[in-house]
C-alpha cells in the first residue's frame, strides 16, 4: 500500500491543458498545464491555480494525451501557407479611389 | 417547460440579455429562444450551401484561370461558413442529420435569392457585389447576437467575406468599363440581382413574423428594414462608380432623411419564391438531395473504418 502511495508522485499523473473563457462572448483560451489524478481534480486544480484573481467564467480542462496535434517540425508539409492564393485576401483586390464601404 | 420551476432561471436569462452578456451553450435558456435560435441558425446554415450551386454553376466556364481560382475559392469558404453555422446550430442540441432533413423536406428555408439563375458570367459579379454585400451588412449586425456560438461562428464569417465581395465588384467593374455587350451584361445581371438582394433581408418590420422577439431577445440586433436601408445607401454610391444605370428608377437622396428613397419591393414574388415556386427551387434541393446521396459512400467506408478501428483496439486489449 504504501509502495502505491509512493507512486502517486506528480511523473505518474496525468496532464491536464487548462482553457479559461475569460469574459462570456469570448473563446476559451489555453492558458497552461497541471498533473492531476482525474478530471475532476484537474477542474480542482485549475481552479485554484489559474482563477486567483477572477480571470475567467468558465474552465474547460482536458487530457493532455487526448488532444490530436499537428507537428511544429512539419507544418510546412502539412499547412500550405497558400503564399501563392493572394486572391483569398481582399487587399489583393484595388477598389477605384471613390469607393468606399467595401 | 417553462413552468415556475423555472422562475429563477428566467429571471437570469433576462438578466443577462439586458447587460448585454452572451448566452452559452450549457446556459438554461427559454424552449422558444432555443427554436427561434435553431429556426435562425439552420436557415443561415442552409443558405451558405445552397448558395454555392448558383455560384458553382460557373466554375468550369470562368473567363480566365485567375477568375476560376477565385470563383473556386470563394465557393470553398462558403462550404466553410455552412460547417460553422451548422457545428454552432448543433450546440443548441439538435443534429446534423435532423437539420439536413428539414432543409429537404422543405421544412426549414434558405434565403430566397439562391433559388434564381445565374444566367451569364456577369452573375457572378453581381452575387459576389450585391447578395455577399448585403449578407455581409447583416452578418455585421449579427457579430453582436446574444447567443455566444452564432456570434464568434459571425465574427469568424465576417473576417473571410471581405474578399468575396470585392471579387465580385472588380467583375462589375471590369464588365462595366468594357464593350458595350460587356457593359449591358452587367446591367442586365445588376438588374435582375437588385431586387432579390433587398429580398434577403426579409419582410418589412411591420409584416416579419419572428422579428418583435428576436429583437427583445437580441437574437436579431438590427431590424429588417433598417439593414436593408443600410444597404441600399452604402450601394447606391457604387453603383454610380460602375457608371451604370439605376436598378430601381425611384431611387433619390432624400436630403431630409439623409438617405436614399426607394422603390417598393414585389412582395407577392418574394413570398412566391420562399415558398417553393421560384424558377430554381426544384433544381436546388433536388441537387442538395443528390449530391447528399452520392457522398453516402463517404459516409459508409468512414463507419467501417471507424469500426475497424475500434476492433483492433479491442484485439490488442
Ligand atoms: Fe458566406
Ligand atoms: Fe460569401
Amino acid at each position: 500500500m504504501s509502495e502505491q502511495k509512493e507512486n502517486i508522485n506528480q511523473e505518474h499523473l496525468a496532464v491536464y491543458e487548462v482553457f479559461v473563457r475569460s469574459n462570456r462572448g469570448l473563446d476559451h483560451k489555453h492558458v497552461g498545464s497541471l498533473h492531476a489524478e482525474s478530471p475532476e481534480h484537474a477542474l480542482m486544480y485549475a481552479r485554484d491555480c489559474y482563477l486567483r484573481r477572477s480571470e475567467g467564467v468558465s474552465v474547460w480542462v482536458v487530457k493532455a494525451s487526448d488532444i490530436t496535434a499537428s507537428q511544429e517540425d512539419d507544418i510546412a508539409n502539412f499547412v500550405d501557407p497558400m503564399d501563392d492564393k493572394p486572391y483569398r485576401h481582399a487587399t489583393h483586390y484595388v477598389l477605384p479611389d471613390n469607393v468606399s464601404n467595401m | 417547460m417553462q413552468s415556475v420551476d423555472n422562475a429563477a432561471e428566467q429571471i437570469e436569462f433576462d438578466r443577462r440579455i439586458v447587460e448585454e452578456q452572451k448566452i452559452e451553450p450549457s446556459d438554461w435558456m427559454p424552449e422558444d429562444y432555443r427554436k427561434n435560435l435553431i429556426r435562425q441558425m439552420s436557415q443561415h446554415a442552409h443558405s451558405e450551401v445552397i448558395g454555392m450551386q448558383p455560384e458553382g454553376n460557373w466554375i468550369t466556364r470562368a473567363p480566365s484561370l485567375r477568375r476560376k481560382a477565385v470563383l473556386l475559392s470563394k465557393v470553398q469558404d462558403e462550404a466553410g461558413h455552412g460547417l460553422y453555422l451548422y457545428s454552432a446550430t448543433e450546440s443548441l442540441g439538435v443534429s446534423r442529420s435532423e437539420l439536413i432533413e428539414a432543409l429537404q423536406t422543405g421544412v426549414a428555408k434558405y434565403a430566397s435569392i439562391f433559388n434564381y439563375p445565374t444566367l451569364t458570367w456577369a452573375d457572378v459579379g453581381a452575387i459576389g457585389w450585391l447578395v455577399d454585400g448585403a449578407a455581409i451588412v447583416n452578418q455585421i449586425s449579427l457579430q453582436r447576437t446574444s447567443y455566444g456560438p452564432y456570434a464568434r461562428a459571425m465574427i469568424r464569417i465576417c473576417k473571410e467575406e471581405s474578399f468575396h465581395q470585392r471579387q465580385g465588384y472588380e467583375i462589375m467593374y471590369e464588365l462595366a468599363h468594357g464593350s458595350p455587350e460587356q457593359k449591358a451584361m452587367a446591367q442586365d445581371a445588376m438588374n435582375r440581382n437588385w431586387w432579390p438582394a433587398l429580398m434577403m433581408f426579409g419582410p418589412h418590420d411591420s409584416d416579419s413574423a419572428h422579428s418583435g422577439r428576436s429583437m427583445q431577445w437580441k437574437i436579431k440586433r438590427v431590424s429588417n428594414d433598417d439593414l436593408r436601408q443600410k444597404f441600399i445607401d452604402q450601394t447606391v454610391p457604387q453603383i454610380e462608380v460602375l457608371g451604370l444605370e439605376m436598378p430601381d428608377p425611384e431611387i433619390k437622396w432624400n436630403e431630409e432623411k439623409g438617405q436614399y428613397d426607394s422603390g417598393e419591393i414585389n412582395w407577392e414574388e418574394f413570398y412566391q419564391v420562399i415558398n417553393g415556386s421560384g424558377p430554381c427551387n426544384y433544381q436546388r434541393l433536388k441537387h442538395h438531395k443528390k449530391a447528399h446521396q452520392d457522398g453516402e459512400w463517404v459516409r459508409e467506408a468512414v463507419r467501417a473504418y471507424s469500426e475497424k478501428q475500434q476492433t483492433k483496439k479491442e484485439n490488442v486489449a
